[in-house]
């Protein structure tokens, strides 16, 4: 910004200390489980750190796959993540075509469905759901947790209001070109709501991989476990294991690592369009 | 003329017939396209009204019910609600998400814009800065958690090492997860710290917006920094901030994940909030009215809350 740069150098060098120093914060914490991760259980507490150790432990990081599931805990919260993911978006944005471009009888009822459990809290109902959910025979299933996150309010406001900004001559051009609507919704409006469609890829990976409460209520089994409540099981079954812990937490973040900083641009993107529709 | 003109009659009959079969036809049309969208809907309708609406409908109703999941349901009328008020864990638990919701809202707002502010300018290295800030709103919540109590040890943890270091007596430093005082101090600076970077890249996107034509003017008439943010980035913000207010509200009043991984409620119930009270009724004691009581409750204080900004918002 102009006025910043018309500012006296003193307050461009607060700008980057501030922002530095908030940076070193910020990221502290991973820095200290990385350095934790290479270390003997008793050296990770001692003090002044030791950033780098001097005598890596490469071990951990072989130890926790033996230790613990972690590979098949992995493997359960990627299927679960894909599966969802996909899911939401299929369902999300062909309901929203109907929604943004269709006419029909009770779409505005069917719409304030939608837009009346936005705000609502997943906690508030939570425990009826499970009963249905145990109910239907799906109690320590992967399918439970699938049904309860692929079809969301959020996924189809998302893709709605995405929706209406596309000009609706468009649609009418390609029916009089002889395509039907489900036609026009995976030729011309699929292609056309990338921007969407990544957000909300985004926001379903992120809150589905990272989801505690869900599986922590629905999988009590081990074989079915997902990695944050594996992960879990694990720090309280062997809490002393500093090392092996710090290991396991960083296995459980390169996942995430990855998708994040290969789609950032569409995260920071999504998130700061999401917020300004509301 | 009682017989009408065989042409005339024939063709008469002849455009009332097209009449009739256009508007059957557009009957039909207009059936078709209601089934055709329909069709759009109801996979993800399906979805959600067995498994969000109807939940939602039966939590209404579970809340004046006693049941246990197993016996028969029989009706409770009013007692689950004449119960929140002598149960002293509700009170605590309403009672700590409240202060929970009243410091880290305007925390975490406060920090956001900050950083967003900063990040705003053109600094190099701004790209970077952001991605960083915003990561940990991704990570993966129990890995950061186990770090967060390591790290606020209250024996050995780097935290309380930093501060003795500084000069603080051993017996003045904070027992943080383990102390009743400290402990929601411990769960709101990790709240600040993991959603802090979410919401300063929506204030970064409501910065964008802002026009610089705004600034220009303010600074003609001699405004400094101070009043150009008062008085230009403030008031064209509002509407980012009420979005972030009532994002950030609703977050807090449903907080449980960070609770449960870092003091699991305690010591006592110093922690415990209002999710985690209707968690410990539905899956440890199976009172499932109960808990559907406590629900009902969080779920006005969300609504109410949204009511009054929403208000608000409009007044202005």
């Amino acid at each position: 910004m102009r006025i910043a740069g018309r500012k006296i150098s003193g307050g461009t060098i607060a700008v980057y200390l501030t922002v530095i120093v908030v940076t070193i914060i910020m990221l502290l914490p991973f820095a200290w489980m990385l350095s934790a991760s290479l270390k003997l259980d008793r050296d990770v507490f001692t003090f002044p750190i030791e950033w780098i150790p001097s005598h890596p432990r490469w071990q951990n990081y072989v130890d926790i796959w033996t230790k613990i599931p972690l590979a098949l805990f992995i493997y359960n919260t990627s299927k679960l993540t894909i599966i969802v993911t996909v899911l939401q978006l299929l369902t999300s944005s062909f309901a929203a075509y109907a929604f943004a471009k269709l006419h029909f009888p009770y779409k505005n009822t069917l719409f304030l469905g939608y837009i009346a459990t936005i705000a609502m809290p997943w906690q508030v109902y939570m425990v009826p759901q499970f009963l249905l959910m145990r109910e239907f025979g799906l109690n320590n299933t992967h399918l439970a947790l699938i049904c309860l996150q692929a079809f969301t309010a959020f996924g189809v406001f998302l893709m709605r209001q995405f929706y209406m900004s596309i000009p609706t001559e468009l649609c009418e051009a390609a029916r009089i070109d002889g395509m039907n609507e489900y036609q026009i919704w995976a030729k011309i409006m699929l292609p056309l709501s990338k921007p969407a469609l990544s957000t909300l890829t985004i926001f379903t990976f992120v809150t589905t991989w990272n989801d505690f409460l869900g599986p922590m209520i629905y999988l009590t089994k081990t074989e079915l476990k997902t990695i944050q409540i594996g992960l879990r099981m694990f720090i309280s079954q062997y809490s002393a294991e500093y090392g092996l812990i710090m290991a396991a937490s960083v296995v459980a973040l390169i996942p995430v690592l990855i998708v994040f900083l290969s789609l950032q641009r569409f995260f920071v993107e999504g998130v700061a369009s999401s917020g300004l529709k509301g | 003329m009682t017989l009408a003109h065989p042409a005339l009659s024939d063709n008469q009959t002849d455009v009332d017939r097209k009449r009739k079969v256009r508007v059957v036809s557009k009957r039909r049309r207009r059936v078709e396209n209601a089934l055709i969208a329909y069709s759009f809907i109801a996979p993800n309708f399906l979805g959600f009204a067995v498994f969000t609406l109807g939940p939602i409908l039966f939590a209404f109703a579970l809340a004046f019910m006693h049941w246990d999941g197993s016996n028969p349901m029989t009706f409770a009328g009013l007692d689950n609600f004449w119960r929140l008020f002598q149960d002293k864990s509700f009170l605590d638990a309403f009672w700590n998400t409240i202060v929970y919701t009243v410091v880290s809202v305007p925390a975490t707002l406060i920090c956001a814009l900050g950083l967003a502010i900063l990040l705003n300018q053109k600094i190099f290295g701004r790209d970077f800065f952001r991605t960083a800030l915003f990561f940990p709103y991704v990570a993966s919540l129990v890995a950061v958690a186990v770090v967060w109590n390591m790290i606020f040890n209250p024996d050995m943890g780097l935290v309380n090492m930093v501060l003795y270091t500084i000069g603080i007596a051993p017996e003045n430093l904070p027992g943080w997860a383990a102390d009743r005082h400290w402990a929601m101090v411990t769960v709101i600076l990790f709240g600040i710290w993991k959603s802090m970077g979410y919401y300063m890249v929506i204030y970064l996107a409501g910065l964008q917006g802002i026009n610089s034509e705004l600034y220009e003017a303010a600074g003609l008439d001699g405004a400094n920094a101070w009043q150009k943010f008062i008085h230009v980035t403030v008031p064209q913000l509002a509407p980012t901030t009420f979005f972030v207010t009532v994002m950030l509200t609703i977050q807090s009043f449903k907080v449980f994940d960070q609770v449960y991984m870092i003091t699991q409620g305690g010591p006592g119930t110093s922690t415990l909030v209002l999710v985690y009270h209707i968690y410990n009724e539905a899956f440890i004691s199976w009172d499932l009215g109960y808990s559907s009581m406590i629900a009902l409750v969080l779920f006005l204080l969300v609504l109410t809350v949204t009511v009054i900004q929403f208000r608000r918002q409009r007044e202005d």
